[in-house]
């Protein structure tokens, strides 16, 4: 477990400092939300009637930002030959490696979630269902773009090739979180979309692993 | 601990063009083979293939008696063009991390960094290093985690004369205990080595 901690450690930092890290992403974010308004317009109804769905869209969009480099550079400096001698698995360094891309950009962007989505209009009641939604689908946006990451490796214009083939891995995701949110929001049961949302992630950390580590090995031969 | 490196019968296509085939290799504990050839001619795929990041076409690559996964997780150190080292780290983190890595400890990492005179360079980031100093750098991931086999791609290309020395020294060291070494060069290894030509 020693090995996993340090390479779990090495890839948070790297992490937070590859493209900008979290400061980026939460640019981003808080830049999208600051132009809602002003393509919506400014009144508070309209606003907080799409507060959270923004909040919840935009998160999946910034999850993007330097996601093409979470395989791509350790696969252009040799890393990844060398994390791949080594007594783990390379399915478990590949979620160690989404892990760490979580914690340094999915955990502050859940984080601002709920700020944004009050700071639209939304009710503050909401901000803890956005919150725990944010984080939960944070993870499950980590692993699946991790299976586009690795994909992509190697490929000219891999940042939007990426995109192209994470953005439909998103759509469940979106639309459970989005809807629990809107059904909360509108005093509708809305459990199922969290539960849903949960066993998406779920299957994200299972599967992602193992398609990404198939993918890498590929890419090296 | 592997007691040899045998290749039976070999043969390796990339981009469907057959790189070479019937190539076999015996090694045993305290020997070094140089593999030589043209540019292209397959020997960095050898290396990869020993290394079991790419794959064979036909044959057989062994570890005497150990698995062939267990040897390359815990038995094999591979130094390839690219050194594995982000720019943006600073020296010292970087051999720590893949130090514990590949099995080693800090207090070999120490005698290691001495005997690459690398201290000086210890907080530098990678990325203010020459070609030399991140080859050294490298390097030193041998010595700070012992393992047997030891997978060079062009190991010698960015050392100065004194350090092509140095490694030569610590290359025979390897071999006296019990270490083997499979190195693709274009310049002479400075130990005793078997020849494999591979020609296409």
């Amino acid at each position: 477990m020693s090995l996993a901690w340090e390479l779990l450690k090495r890839e948070t930092a790297l992490s937070w400092g590859r493209g900008g890290g979290p400061l980026v992403s939460a640019g981003f974010y808080l830049g999208v939300a600051t132009l809602l308004p002003l393509a919506a317009g400014p009144e508070p109804a309209r606003l907080a009637a799409v507060a959270p769905g923004v909040a919840w869209m935009t998160l999946a969009l910034a999850t993007l930002l330097g996601l093409d480099r979470l395989f791509e550079r350790d696969y252009e400096d040799g890393a990844l030959d060398l994390l791949t001698l080594s007594p783990l698995p390379l399915e478990f360094v590949c979620a160690l490696k989404c892990l760490g891309q979580w914690l340094a950009t999915g955990l502050p962007l859940a984080l601002a979630a709920p700020i944004t989505e009050i700071a639209l209009g939304g009710s503050p009641t909401l901000a803890p269902l956005v919150l725990v939604s944010a984080l939960v689908g944070g993870l499950a946006f980590a692993f699946a773009s991790g299976i586009g990451a690795a994909l992509s490796l190697g490929a000219r214009r891999g940042g939007l090739l990426t995109a192209v083939i994470v953005l439909p891995l998103f759509t469940p995701p979106v639309i459970f979180g989005g809807g629990a949110l809107d059904a909360f929001a509108s005093g509708l049961p809305w459990s199922a979309g969290f539960v849903l949302l949960c066993a998406y992630a779920a299957a994200a950390i299972a599967l992602g692993p193992l398609a990404m580590a198939a993918a890498c090995r590929n890419a090296l031969s | 601990m592997m007691s040899a490196l045998e290749i039976k019968e070999l043969a390796i296509s990339r981009g469907g063009r057959p790189l070479f085939q019937g190539l076999n290799l015996n090694l045993s504990a305290g020997q070094a083979c140089a593999l030589t050839g043209r540019n292209g001619s397959g020997k960095t795929s050898l290396l990869r293939a020993i290394a079991g990041l790419l794959s064979a076409d036909t044959g057989e690559i062994g570890f005497g008696e150990q698995d062939p996964d267990q040897a390359r997780r815990t038995e094999i150190h591979l130094v390839g063009h690219a050194d594995g080292l982000k720019s943006g780290q600073t020296a010292r983190d970087e051999l720590a991390f893949w130090t514990r890595w590949s099995g080693g400890n800090l207090s070999s990492l120490d005698s290691a960094i001495d005997r690459l005179d690398i201290r000086r360079l210890l907080d530098l980031e990678v990325r203010r290093l020459s070609a030399g100093q991140k080859r050294r750098l490298a390097l030193a991931r041998l010595l700070a985690a012992p393992r047997t086999l030891w997978l060079l791609d062009e190991p010698l290309s960015p050392l100065d004369s004194v350090w092509r020395t140095r490694f030569g020294e610590m290359m025979s060291d390897h071999l006296g205990s019990g270490g083997m070494i499979v190195a693709a060069i274009h310049d002479p290894l400075p130990i005793p080595a078997q020849v494999l030509e591979i020609n296409p």
